[in-house]
């Protein structure tokens, strides 16, 4: 489990100085030597203000060979959808040495008063602070926020949760995912820490989908089967397996029929070879949780997009 | 046509209001800071409140495809309260540089006290510092007398009246402001600052150049469409195409963007992170549709099923 911070740094840098003007990365160098030394919070506060406006707001678009630096550097850490101005103030944060109180108490502060961009940016780099424990709290704030993008900023390809989070926050992280419409397959460490309590809160959200007439989340199956040990859990997969009609989807079908098959009682099986087809294409590996991902996310980008209205919107979350 | 509404409190409106106002053709507005109605007793919920207008009011109005901009600053009425403004003199540097902040404001006079002076001028000079525009909210009472007070005070602290906006004119103001060759703010509100038939008659008496329309809609009776309803009326009383879309749309860009911080690109054409996390884009203007000035809620009151 590698976690390198000074690698962390230089790939951060390497990234920005390829992407930005050399005007601008001379500036932006010449404030990390300033925040090196020990400079007043109010420099700090002016330096993250103005990065966007010096570096832009471009997306960082790492190139695979770098992706695979970032997790030879720190394990997990997956900066696929970071921007440059979030590389930028991620780097600012990690060069400047903490101040007196310590790293917690600057990232409050700063997380208080924080734009949008300034928000993502604060919870992406949650696995590369010094002291990550300390920072459990202040994650779970950022998981309470209304803002999609700043709950995915935590939840989202970042080996955080899976390493910090208890079981309690885990769950509820699981659950308000799917609540707000967000995918559960970028979470890291989704399989591996799955549990019976998890898996019980899931039946209840199906449930109560089904009795709202609504959709039920595709993903929810990945998490139940392993943990369908009984007659009412197998009869839920098979109630989702067997939905026809409106709202059933092809991919709604393969999600419960992984379900089914990743069910250890045994009623599990028979009710799968009611679709021999499918059942072949689990046992071959043509059909996994992956493979779904991928064919759901293929699905998601062929459709168009449309402003989400009020009545569209979760509100309250 | 396309309307920017340069100052909304959209913290105080519904989902309603947005919807009409993004049926209605306005593509961005700015949310100035200002008081809540009642006034502050902590600079913790001042705090709070910067942080809303600079985070999660955005992103509300992203949902509904208007892109939201914000001014920060100290506002006359509670620059009377000593310690609390004080206290946000302090803070007030840490949010001049965030995303979409197009503006110190709004500040200016009040009751013309010794304090609102003493911390407008501060904050003149923290404009100055930062190279940022200057929202003037001028005073409802003796409003002649300290609207030309706003003025001298920008020329004495060397601002440039081309970054400096005052708003909620009327017709006893206007000529001054723009001889004196700042930008010129109407605030279109019901029974108090200015009508929109009032409004068309100054647009026919003195054209567009450098004239702004705005809502100021909050928690008051007020009314969010106030932007496209006045251009609507300009259109039927045969005002130019050009002088409406002046007074609209093109002079809000040209003054606030002066900020660096708003540009026609930002709903035009977004940037990728911001279609990712802040902004839901806007089919309904993109598909060529005219906008339609509604009754915000009628859509919803047409029907009784909720789903």
């Amino acid at each position: 489990m590698p976690n390198d911070p000074e690698a962390v740094k230089s790939l951060l840098q390497r990234w920005i100085a390829r992407r930005v003007a050399p005007e601008a990365m001379a500036w932006f160098e010449e404030r990390l030597r300033l925040h090196r030394e020990e400079t007043p919070e109010r420099d700090l506060h002016i330096t993250l203000g103005l990065i966007p406006r010096r570096l832009g707001k471009a997306d960082l678009a790492l190139g695979p060979d770098e992706l695979t630096a970032a997790e030879a550097a720190r394990s997990g850490w997956t900066p696929k959808a970071w921007s440059v101005d979030a590389a930028a103030r991620t780097l600012t944060l990690l060069a400047a040495p903490p101040p007196s109180e310590g790293f917690t108490h600057r990232f409050k502060q700063l997380r208080r008063t924080a734009d949008a961009a300034e928000t993502l940016a604060l919870y992406q780099g949650l696995p590369l602070y010094p002291d990550p424990q300390a920072l459990e709290w202040e994650a779970g704030e950022g998981l309470r926020s209304n803002m999609k993008s700043v709950f995915e900023a935590i939840a989202h390809d970042n080996p955080y949760p899976r390493e910090v989070f208890e079981e309690h926050r885990w769950n509820h992280m699981i659950l308000k995912a799917l609540f707000i419409g967000s995918r559960l397959a970028p979470i890291q460490g989704l399989d591996a820490r799955a549990n019976a309590e998890l898996a019980r809160i899931m039946r209840d959200f199906a449930h109560e989908r089904w009795a709202a007439g609504r959709a039920v989340p595709f993903e929810i199956w990945r998490i139940v089967g392993p943990f369908a040990q009984d007659a009412e859990a197998v009869a839920d997969l098979t109630r989702a397996f067997e939905a026809q009609g409106a709202g059933a989807t092809a991919i709604d079908r393969k999600a419960a029929a992984l379900g089914l098959a990743a069910s250890a009682w045994r009623l599990a099986d028979p009710a799968l070879a009611a679709d021999p087809i499918l059942a072949a294409d689990i046992k071959s590996g043509a059909l996994t949780w992956e493979t779904l991902s991928q064919e759901a996310d293929a699905l998601a980008q062929s459709l168009p997009r449309e402003p989400v209205l009020p009545n569209a919107a979760p509100s309250g979350v | 046509m396309m309307y920017i509404d340069t100052h909304a409190h959209m913290i105080s409106r519904s989902t309603d209001d947005y919807e009409a106002m993004a049926k209605a053709g306005i593509v961005a507005l700015i949310e100035p800071a200002f008081w809540l109605g009642q006034p502050r007793t902590h600079v913790a919920t001042y705090i709070d409140y910067l942080s809303t207008i600079v985070g999660f009011e955005r992103f509300r109005a992203g949902q509904f495809g208007i892109r939201h901009y914000c001014t920060v600053g100290l506002n006359s009425k509670e620059a009377n309260n000593e310690e609390l403004a004080e206290g946000v003199m302090e803070i007030l540097p840490r949010f001049a540089l965030k995303d979409g902040v197009v503006a110190i404001g709004e500040i200016g006079y009040d009751e013309q006290t010794a304090l609102e002076d003493k911390y407008f001028r501060l904050q003149l000079d923290l404009a100055k510092e930062l190279d940022l525009p200057v929202m003037i909210h001028t005073p409802h009472r003796d409003k002649k007398r300290g609207t030309s007070r706003s003025m001298d005070a920008c020329e004495e602290h060397g601002l440039d009246p081309t970054k400096v906006i005052i708003d909620h004119n009327n017709e006893e103001t206007v000529a001054e402001v723009l001889q004196r060759g700042f930008w010129a703010a109407f605030s279109i509100y019901p029974s108090t600052k200015m009508g929109s038939a009032r409004m068309v008659e100054i647009l026919k008496q003195y054209g567009a150049e450098r004239i702004i329309v705005d809502s100021a809609c909050d928690w008051g009776i007020s009314d969010p469409l106030g932007v496209p309803k006045v251009a609507a009326l300009a259109q039927q009383h045969g005002v130019p195409e050009e002088v409406i879309r002046k007074a609209c749309y093109d002079n809000a860009l040209a003054a606030y963007g002066q900020s660096g911080q708003m540009a026609e690109s930002d709903w035009q054409d977004p940037a990728p992170i911001d279609q990712r996390t802040l902004y839901e884009g806007n089919s309904i203007l993109r598909g060529g549709r005219e906008p339609h000035i509604e009754v915000p809620g009628a859509a919803r009151a047409a029907s009784l099923i909720i789903e």
